[in-house]
């Protein structure tokens, strides 16, 4: 089992074969499982990304009302004008929005690797599908290769709001994501590692500060912007680009960041945005107290 | 190491918007259905901490009377369990305690058919990993960190042996085992922590098993 990114790397380089694969292996070897197996319970996965996805771009609206219909808004904006920030980037944002509104709405979703943190991987995943020409096995492998990314953090730092704020949750998974997309593209393991760490620096010191201790503000809106730095870390690490902190110290400064955290700014709706004068009335709204 | 596979990271399939609130919480209910073995005429919730103050907006109430009417984390149907359990003329009466729990995410589940009872406080733990602290007044020491079975079964002679030897012959093995029992000859309870999920036909079996009266699996 590999313990850390390095080892992950090492492995994929002695066999010569993707991070995806790695990731494969090991399933199969932990759980006793076929190929077959492994390969059909991502599958299942996937298309409860896919439904979501879908679901959230036709609109859907949270109970509280906090959130929906953000997603339907950056499609539109989409079809009608030219996006600044390109079509992919946006794209992205739309699906990752579309899949936290649909979360936030009790829709079905997956968790990657939490359900506040949904939307990174399979935002990004369904608007850089098409660009790289990706085959249904392509998109396994980029879950494999996020879930590998995520593996790690998840045993060496943590992957909880609670535990370590929203540098846990949505900074591990735009940089899952950021990782993935650098193998879809073509990418080396190495430069997989780099887009992690690349991802992961940025987030360093976000805080879980949920309004009214729900997951939709600014749950939602991180997803969307976690998954255009995913897009952008991937591109600056196929282009060459390297973290000068290797990935494994990045992802044990995250880890220490967020024991240092402050109970208030760990999911408790105590601190951030929560504790604003509009994060406090919006939660008086809706518990009505 | 904590996580040990990619499906712990990618997955599980749930119905939103928390792991912890909503995921978790219908887990507790259907551990306590489990237990109960059957959907109850009465649920009583007491919800405690994060739980009581966060509960409607993470439809926590919601998730985890889906649990209790036997829906598991990703079920559709667990939108719509308080107007099901209506229709189905299950009183559902939610309690919200003031008092300070030990766990932020605490609830204590009563289901009631008759003259039958059925008590059990949870607590939720994260990514949709929940904890059962309390079952029938008998406290319980369970990790969550690994999948394990609660078992309530006659305290006599051959109840451990007729548990252990299904899960000898699935191969499933056992981390930790614990038998407590309020009085001699009565009910009892054993909670064994094993190292893999256990699949349905596994708990179906052992819910016929000697000497076994209900059985309830906590899941990775």
């Amino acid at each position: 089992m590999f313990r850390n990114v390095a080892e992950l790397i090492e492995k994929a380089k002695e066999d010569n074969i993707p991070v995806s694969e790695v990731m494969i292996r090991q399933e199969m070897e932990a759980k006793e499982l076929s190929r077959d197996k492994v390969m059909t319970q991502m599958e299942e996965n996937l298309t409860v990304m896919e439904e979501a996805v879908e679901e959230g771009i036709k609109g859907v609206q949270s109970h509280s009302g906090l959130t929906g219909g953000d997603a339907v808004l950056i499609q539109k904006y989409m079809k009608e004008k030219q996006p600044l920030s390109g079509d992919l980037l946006l794209d992205a944002v739309s699906k990752a929005v579309a899949t936290n509104e649909v979360n936030a709405a009790m829709g079905r979703i997956c968790a990657t690797p939490t359900a506040g943190s949904a939307g990174c991987v399979p935002g990004t995943l369904f608007a850089v599908k098409d660009r790289l020409n990706a085959s249904r096995e392509d998109m396994l492998r980029y879950l494999f290769t996020s879930g590998a990314y995520g593996f790690v953090v998840a045993n060496n730092a943590s992957i909880s709001g609670a535990a370590g704020g929203c540098q846990a949750e949505v900074g591990s998974a735009a940089g899952m994501a950021s990782a993935a997309i650098v193998e879809m593209a073509g990418g080396t393991p190495e430069q997989t590692a780099e887009a992690m760490a690349i991802t992961l620096k940025n987030m360093l010191g976000l805080i879980c500060d949920p309004v009214a201790g729900l997951v939709e503000v600014p749950c939602v809106k991180r997803n969307a912007m976690g998954a255009s730095q995913a897009i952008v870390s991937a591109d600056m690490a196929l282009a060459g680009v390297t973290s000068r902190i290797p990935c494994d110290e990045v992802i044990d400064a995250m880890f220490k960041v967020g024991q240092r955290m402050p109970s208030a700014f760990r999911e408790t709706a105590e601190g951030g945005l929560a504790a604003t004068p509009t994060g406090k009335a919006l939660e008086k709204k809706i518990y009505g107290s | 190491m904590k996580y040990r596979s990619v499906f712990d990271i990618i997955g599980p399939v749930m119905i939103g918007p928390s792991s912890s609130h909503t995921a978790g919480a219908a887990r507790i209910g259907r551990a306590a259905r489990d237990l109960f073995g059957r959907t109850p005429e009465e649920i009583d919730i007491h919800f405690y901490g994060s739980f009581m103050s966060t509960f409607k907006g993470h439809g926590t109430d919601v998730a985890m009377v889906g649990g209790v009417l036997g829906y598991e984390t990703f079920d559709d149907r667990i939108k719509t369990s308080l107007e099901t359990a209506e229709k189905e003329g299950v009183k559902v009466v939610i309690h919200e305690e003031v008092s300070e729990p030990e766990h932020p995410n605490t609830a204590r589940l009563r289901l009631k058919s008759g003259d039958e009872e059925l008590e059990l406080t949870g607590i939720s733990i994260g990514g949709g990993k929940i904890e059962i602290t309390e079952l029938n007044g008998f406290p319980l020491h369970l990790t969550g960190e690994h999948p394990a079975v609660v078992l309530l079964h006659d305290d006599r002679y051959g109840a451990i042996a007729s548990a252990t030897a299904i899960l000898a012959k699935e191969k499933i093995n056992i981390g930790r085992m614990e038998v407590s029992r309020k009085a001699e000859g009565a009910q009892a309870l054993m909670i064994i922590e094993v190292d893999q999920n256990l699949t349905d036909p596994v708990m179906e079996e052992l819910q016929e098993a000697d000497h076994i009266s209900r059985a309830a699996r906590i899941s990775e």
